[in-house]
């Protein structure tokens, strides 16, 4: 019945491009959450009345984070070629849209990160201080156990975007279902392809949003 | 235990600065439970987080338990630190973890072994009371619950000291009196120090061998709770006294009870230590051609004796009353006539 409706959906290369969707946004989720927290954990710690307060450190990063979330994601990436090109060797491939994601989304999933951050209750923080705790034993226990929620609600918002932005990437040339439903429905006029893409990337996003929200309310037992 | 010596803290911002602790000093013995009361910004918080480095004084010395904690920084502060522990009004426990794991969680930042956390952990929830609830989140405990929790992952360590940034201030009276008692049980079986400060005198009565009366940043009186209760000196030290010995609604009843009876006198009668458990009045009635009208009374039990107060009113012939008086006052009972009819 599927056939039916979509006479024109080779359905092994709709296949592939879904892989290929999936592996750009897994890579780059990852990515992102390392990046992203460890972006986040420097503008809360250097913040002001925090472990590391360092008023130019902030500046420098926070300045560095507000630049690559104010870029929009297409220009991002042509900007980033000659980077791309000097880190892979190429600009064809999914491989080559890996750069472009996690610099695009790791700054933006780094803000979500300082305000999970902000909201752990300062008295925890002096607790552990008052046990004797070292910094990193409060990052490890304290900071980031008291934040995951956060951290899981962020980086399923921040994945839902990646796979929008996966789709852009795919346009000039990264590959997965954007690429596919430009070139093979949208170019050659198959709107069948083009729609099937986007079901797709649909249902990816909802498979993303609901494994986030089971493990936000798992883990959230305030 | 601790020494306090000169100690003044300044805060400086672009305001200008505060001096939140002045000039003060102070010892605190091994085995005492030493309290601070003062009204908020009086520096006694700051004064406590003094005491295991949270703050670092302006000028002066912290020493507790042998540690220069004014001065020591970095690992060795840390290590002061697990002497030294701490509970907080806010409880601030970490909500990811359950009642077992937040016990722990000063146990795993001391390095002990995991098989020895699990032992330690047993005993500690055993010795706050808190059987049958260790794996709750402390979303699912009370108050009071939480508290106790506080204390077990303070002692976790075997600190030498307690110290208690107002620890009862968050509870309703009920659980505030069964914290206290905690709190006296450890002092007495684990001989620990404790510092606490408040701004509740009730806390004061109830646990503490000593207090400090902190006004501006400055210890305005100091001494043994009982002597403060009996002979308060400086204006606010009077005013927390009578938070203890006088309800609210005293002053109001007794203006109305010396126009109620223009006749005779009413007397206020302050008893402190053993004079409060003798048999005053009965002797008054024997020994004098006077009637006596009890009309307020309260008497309050302190870690040094019992300290009570006591309206009465006096009747009769006005030689026979001045008599009774001055019997009374030869009984080491405070006396205040408060009004002539």
């Amino acid at each position: 019945m599927l056939n039916e409706w979509s006479p024109n959906v080779k359905w092994d290369s709709m296949w592939e491009a879904t892989v290929e969707t999936l592996y750009m946004t897994t890579i780059s989720v990852i990515a992102t959450f390392i990046l992203g927290a460890i972006l986040g954990l420097l503008l809360f710690l250097t913040s002001k009345g925090n472990i590391w307060e360092n008023a130019a450190i902030n500046k420098i990063i926070s300045a560095f984070v507000n630049v690559f979330r104010s870029i929009p994601f297409i220009i991002l990436i042509v900007l980033l070629i000659p980077f791309t090109k000097f880190l892979l060797g190429t600009m064809i491939g999914e491989d080559a849209a890996l750069p472009a994601l996690i610099i695009g989304a790791a700054p933006f999933y780094a803000r979500m990160v300082e305000i999970g951050l902000r909201e752990i209750d300062k008295g925890v923080i002096e607790a552990a201080k008052s046990m004797g705790a070292k910094t990193s034993t409060i990052i490890w226990k304290v900071l980031l156990p008291e934040s995951m929620p956060a951290l899981v609600s962020g980086i399923t918002v921040t994945a839902i975007a990646l796979v929008g932005y996966t789709a852009m990437a795919g346009v000039i040339g990264a590959g997965g279902l954007g690429n596919l439903a430009y070139l093979e429905g949208f170019q050659r006029s198959r709107s069948d392809v083009t729609l099937m893409a986007t079901v797709i990337i649909l249902i990816i996003v909802f498979i993303i949003q609901f494994i986030g929200d089971i493990i936000t309310t798992k883990l959230d037992k305030r | 235990m601790i020494t306090i010596k000169d100690v003044q803290k300044i805060f400086s911002s672009n305001k200008g600065q505060v001096k939140a602790v002045d000039e003060v000093n102070l010892e605190v013995k091994e085995g005492e439970i030493f309290g601070v009361i003062g009204y908020s910004g009086a520096g006694k918080s700051t004064l406590i987080r003094m005491l295991n480095g949270l703050e670092i004084p302006t000028h002066g010395s912290v020493t507790v338990a042998g540690n220069e904690v004014s001065k020591i920084k970095g690992s060795k502060l840390r290590k002061a630190r697990q002497e030294i522990s701490m509970i907080f009004q806010h409880f601030n426990l970490l909500w990811s973890r359950t009642v077992r794991e937040n016990i722990a969680f000063s146990l795993e930042i001391a390095g002990v072994s995991r098989q020895e956390r699990l032992k330690r952990v047993d005993e500690l929830i055993k010795l706050v009371g808190l059987e049958g609830r260790e794996d709750a989140y402390p979303s699912q405990l009370s108050g009071g619950q939480k508290q106790r929790v506080g204390i077990a992952r303070a002692l976790a360590n075997n600190p030498k000291v307690l110290l208690c940034d107002e620890a009862t201030s968050a509870l309703d009276p009920q659980t505030t009196d069964s914290i206290l008692e905690l709190l006296v049980d450890i002092n007495e079986r684990l001989g620990l120090t404790i510092v606490l400060i408040t701004h509740e005198m009730h806390v004061i009565r109830k646990i503490c061998h000593r207090v400090a009366v902190m006004e501006g940043g400055r210890i305005v009186e100091i001494g043994p709770v009982l002597d403060v209760f009996k002979n308060p000196k400086a204006g606010i030290t009077k005013r927390f006294v009578q938070q203890v010995t006088e309800p609210e609604e005293t002053k109001e009843t007794i203006d109305h009870l010396v126009d109620l009876y223009p006749k005779g006198k009413v007397v206020q009668l302050g008893f402190v230590g053993e004079s409060a458990e003798q048999p005053l009045i009965t002797n008054l009635i024997r020994h004098f051609q006077v009637t006596v009208n009890i009309l307020q009374g309260k008497i309050s039990q302190t870690q040094n004796g019992s300290y009570g107060t006591l309206f009465i009113h006096v009747d009769g012939e006005a030689e026979e009353v001045a008599k009774a008086i001055e019997y009374i006052h030869s009984q080491q009972v405070g006396v205040e006539v408060i009004s002539n009819a």
